[in-house]
């Protein structure tokens, strides 16, 4: 039987220390089974060679990992899945969050983390590709984020938020 | 917000965490924040709720618990305002998983939601919803899913489309009602939409056999239309990848083109033309093309097809394969094992390829390489293929050892062409990587040599000149040790010297050392030294004149803290120093291995009884040594009902084998059968360690044979030899007397007498030192099947049992039937007796005899006592 999903497993971005900078379980895994994942793949993955492969076979599934800069950004699918194509899904991901943070760094990612979770639960649902058009990805998130402010003006002119202003 | 709250921004707490030097810090750092978190939860302060689950959402990626947070995300969820909801989802993603019962919680807030005027919000829900929602969520919610894949704006469209997928992934049955809708999106320009529509339809396909139709009969001419406009279709800057229009799309439309033609002649025959266009057109200078050209190579070998594409797309394969980038060649070996089972011929070409990537220095790479060579390897080319392997196996990495091993291993033995070709790989192997090499394999290994009979002496000789360069390798010196012991003379006077061999020189003294080595070695694990001591008792055989020199290296070690080796130690010893008459009928070499049996037991356990039983790789040749060499027809049966029994059971029922069990193997050995034959059990018994052979109790009794005479002796024997599990040869001089009159004194001839049925001897059946039951036999004239056995019971201690209850089994041929007891109290001291009798029917008569299984329960000094036994030792011909 021929696998029609291309689904992903889970997305992690993991830096060039080992620190994790962002977590997204599309199966489901129990938080032992997510801390396991993350030590052994992150032992694997930080410890491949340059000009290897991007990917790696674990536990009957492949890893397919991308080091941008000094983050690795890993995404799980199964063993008979397209490896190249998630090579381009990874892509897309890093583009939307150049594009819209404007060239995004490590930071970026730590202090807006919840940031890079909108633009990620805009690119895929449960595992499979939403949008393959950045600009609508990007505009997608946009709108949302002036939804934010606007709601933030209308409470920033009640009284007891311009004495918290006051007092920070 | 409360201004006079003393709660730090999340920008402030990331800060904090970052600045930490120790993870002990880091901790502490956590613990104030989720304590500070925790408070606020419990005073439900709603102006912090949103920065509060921002930072748990921070806490949670970092790895600490976060549990407590959850209903805060219910909260926010269930607030009016868009800011509120979309960090309360989020934090539903990530705090959750399905499988919370929380999360039912949220159902209501959803349905809601996805009900909003606010499409972003509408959004939001179907996002969390396609994430993460379980079984009974995907049933609640799908009509309001289904409404939304026609909702005006395609960004919700193509979101209720994958949270479809993930609804019918749940529940299956609700498959059929999404496929109108399904099939209404292929009909989209939007990209997103017509991107998830696509999957949609591929993934109802998975589930419904009559969406697969559907899609088949109605869609198929349309998405070949798509894709042709899409390959086909002018640069758009939105969607262009290094040249292509959006190649997600091309890689969607190819799945789902490969689903419905698989199977189906017609569909595949219109999908034909543009499966050929996107094969050849495709740019392959960047990855995206390349992704392209894979999903397309996989969808040709999957549809039905003439051949003209295959040819095609094994030609794109070959091209991959030969690309610099490791990505590509990935790929490559990855489809070409899938193509293996098409056309083999064409994948046989890259060979050589193949062979290279093996060796490449990604181990990626090496995998699929080496997983895909195993499938290319055929008769005609395993010889220079297994040279190559051999060869890489000396340079390759620590690492990838185990797996070269295994598949060398597993192909050598696959296409062992000749035994000589087989034992020299596997001996390359042994020297190479012995210590990747798995038992089973070694096992199997001495047993095509021991079935070799004109390779042997070349074989030692090999063995030897290996192990004098490499001792590092375990199994490698197990396998020398073994053919040392049983070749040793073949290899002092080049035996079966073979035209290809150099001559060597191997002086007795020689073969002595590199067993010594063998044993002194530090790394030997108890296997191979246990192996080398019986090697040792082997060579003092073959090599009388360095007895001596051996008996000193046995003796060393007799005081090992391991039980196994002391005792082989010290029985070896005895054996030496006391048995030098049989010692040379003991150490005989091997007997041939039965091939069927060998390979029926491979299939069975062998495995875990190796990895348990200490003593195994010498019990391997002899539980299966007999039935060859045997040369008493019931010895054989035995033997054969025996030959599980080593290997299944290895140091598993220990219990079984120190007790009653072993007493009978000792018995008859000893008392019936010509010396030949009883030296062979004993041999068995001696190098088995404590896995000796498990009787079951009717071929057991096949080679049983009491007499009265034999009795003494017996009862000796048998007290001692449970005290030692292995001891035939080990009992101490006094006993020794005995068994050696047994050995000698009693050929079959004093049962003579009593095969004619008349009288037959009373049996102790079972003598405790509490206990004793006497069973005495006669038989009704006129049906000899039948016997009558009046058993009875004598107390032996100073206490009274009560409630005495004697209960006996028998196997299916035997027919048992129990009288009433003459008493159910037993007085003390043997100051009276209970009788009871007993009608045994042997269907079997004069094939089998009895055996029983009996049970004694009685009460003493208000205790209850258990006892039980199995009796084998009923005269013959009952």
């Amino acid at each position: 039987m021929i696998n029609a999903c291309q689904k992903i497993h889970f997305v992690l971005l993991i830096s060039r220390q080992g620190k994790v900078r962002l977590t997204k379980w599309y199966s489901t895994y129990s938080k032992k089974e997510r801390s396991k994942v993350l030590r052994e793949l992150s032992g694997v993955i930080l410890t491949r060679g340059p000009r290897l492969c991007n990917f790696v076979e674990w536990r009957g599934l492949k890893v397919v990992y991308k080091r941008y800069a000094s983050l690795y950004f890993c995404m799980c699918i199964d063993p008979d899945g397209n490896e190249l194509e998630i090579l381009e899904i990874i892509h897309h991901y890093v583009e939307v969050l150049d594009r819209y943070f404007g060239s995004v760094c490590e930071l970026d990612l730590i202090y807006n983390f919840h940031k890079a979770y909108y633009i990620l639960d805009e690119i895929l649902i449960s595992g499979e590709l939403q949008e393959s058009s950045k600009r609508t990805v990007v505009r997608s998130v946009a709108a949302q984020d002036s939804l934010v402010e606007a709601a933030k003006e209308e409470t920033g002119s009640t009284i007891s938020n311009i004495i918290a202003h006051a007092a920070k | 917000m409360n201004p006079f709250s003393s709660g730090t921004r999340l920008r402030d707490m990331i800060r904090a965490i970052r600045a930490c030097k120790t993870a002990a810090e880091e901790r502490a750092v956590v613990r104030k924040e989720c304590a500070a978190i925790r408070a606020s939860i419990n005073e439900d302060d709603q102006d912090y709720r949103h920065r509060n689950l921002a930072k748990l959402m921070f806490i949670q990626i970092l790895g600490y618990p976060t549990h407590f947070g959850q209903m805060e995300c219910l909260k926010l969820i269930a607030s009016a305002g868009f800011p509120e909801k979309r960090i309360g989802y989020l934090g539903l993603m990530l705090l959750l998983d399905e499988r919370q019962e929380v999360l039912m919680l949220v159902t209501n807030s959803l349905k809601q939601d996805l009900n909003h005027s606010n499409q972003y919000i509408v959004g939001l829900a179907l996002c969390a919803l396609g994430n993460i929602c379980s079984a009974e969520m995907a049933r609640d919610l799908a009509p309001e899913v289904e409404r939304l894949l026609q909702f005006r704006d395609p960004n919700i469209r193509k979101k209720a489309a994958l949270c479809s997928i993930r609804i019918i992934k749940k529940v299956p049955d609700l498959a059929e009602n999404f496929i109108n809708c399904a099939a209404s999106l292929l009909k989209e320009k939007h990209h997103g939409v017509l991107i998830t529509g696509v999957q949609l339809c591929a993934d109802l396909c998975k589930v419904s056999s009559e969406a697969l139709e559907y899609f088949r009969k109605k869609c198929t001419e349309g998405l070949v239309r798509t894709l042709r406009d899409i390959v086909n279709s002018p640069y758009s800057p939105e969607y262009d990848i290094s040249g292509i229009t959006d190649p997600y799309l091309h890689i969607r439309l190819l799945k789902l083109l490969r689903i419905l033609g698989q199977g189906d002649a017609d569909a595949s025959d219109r999908m034909t033309d543009i499966l050929a266009q996107v094969a050849t057109k495709t740019e392959s200078n960047k990855n995206a093309g390349n992704a392209i050209l894979y999903e397309c190579v996989e969808t040709i070998m999957s549809i039905e097809d003439d051949g003209g594409l295959r040819v095609l797309a094994i030609n794109i394969l070959g091209k991959f394969l030969s690309n610099r980038d490791n990505n590509i060649r990935y790929v490559a070996l990855n489809m070409l094992m899938r193509a293996t089972t098409l056309d083999a011929q064409a994948v046989q070409r890259h060979r050589a390829t193949i062979l290279d990537c093996v060796k490449d220095s990604d181990a990626s790479i090496r995998k699929r390489a080496l997983e895909l060579l195993y499938l290319l390897v055929n008769e005609n080319n395993v010889k220079p293929l297994i040279k190559e392997l051999i060869e890489y196996l000396e340079v390759s990495d620590q690492e990838f050892k185990g797996d070269l091993t295994a598949k060398i291993c597993s192909l050598v033995e696959k296409f062992s062409l000749e035994k000589i070709w087989y034992i020299d790989q596997m001996l390359k192997v042994l020297s190479e990587a012995g210590n990747f090499v798995k038992d089973e394999v070694w096992h199997a290994l001495i047993f095509v040599i021991s079935n070799a009979s004109d390779l042997h002496g070349y074989t030692v000789r090999a063995l030897y000149r290996a192990f004098l360069t490499s001792t590092e390798q375990e199994t490698l010196v197990r396998v020398a040790v073994w053919c040392i012991g049983e070749y040793g003379d073949m290899l002092v006077n080049n035996v079966g010297m073979l035209d290809i061999e150099d001559p060597i020189t191997v002086t007795e003294c020689d073969a002595v050392d590199a067993v010594e080595v063998a044993i002194k070695r530090h790394t030997s694990d108890l296997t191979t030294k246990a192996m080398a001591l019986i090697a040792l008792l082997k060579l003092s055989s073959r090599f009388p004149s360095y007895s001596e020199r051996i008996k000193g290296i046995i003796v060393q070690n007799k005081g090992n803290l391991v039980l196994e080796l002391q005792q082989r130690s010290i029985e070896f010893n005895r054996i030496l120093q006391k048995h030098q008459k049989i010692r040379s009928a003991l150490v005989e070499r091997m007997p041939v291995l039965d091939e069927a049996t060998f390979s029926g037991r491979r299939a069975g356990s062998l495995p875990t009884a190796i990895s348990t039983s200490s003593g195994a790789p010498s019990n391997l040749p002899n539980g299966i040594a007999k039935p060859a060499t045997a040369p008493i027809p019931d010895l054989l049966d035995l033997s054969s009902d025996d030959v599980p029994a080593p290997s299944s059971s290895g140091g598993d029922f220990p219990q079984d084998l120190l007790g009653v069990d072993l007493s009978p193997t000792l018995a008859p050995s000893g008392a019936g059968k010509p010396p030949k034959a009883s030296t062979d059990v004993l041999l068995d018994l001696l190098s088995i360690g404590t896995s000796l052979p498990v009787q079951t109790g009717s071929s057991a009794s096949d080679i049983l044979s009491s007499s009265q005479d034999d009795k003494a002796p017996f009862a000796n024997f048998n007290g001692l030899a449970s005290l030692s599990s292995l001891s035939a040869n080990a009992t101490s001089p006094v006993n020794a007397a005995p068994m050696m009159d047994l050995l000698d004194g009693h050929g079959p001839g004093p049962q003579k007498p009593e095969e004619n049925g008349q009288a037959y001897p009373s049996l102790v059946a079972y003598e405790s030192s509490s206990l004793r039951v006497m069973f005495n036999f006669s038989k009704q004239p006129g049906s000899p099947q039948t016997t009558l056995i009046q058993a009875t019971f004598t107390n032996l201690s100073s206490n009274v049992y009560n409630d005495f209850l004697f209960q006996a089994a028998v196997p299916k041929f035997l027919q048992l039937h129990l009288d009433p007891a003459s008493s159910n109290t037993l007085p003390a001291s043997g100051d009276g007796s209970i009788t009871q009798n007993l009608k045994v029917t042997n269907s079997q008569h004069g094939k089998k005899s009895l055996v029983m299984r009996v049970r004694i329960a009685y009460k003493t000094n208000n205790k209850d006592v258990l006892e039980e036994r199995q009796i084998n030792n009923f005269p013959q011909n009952l």
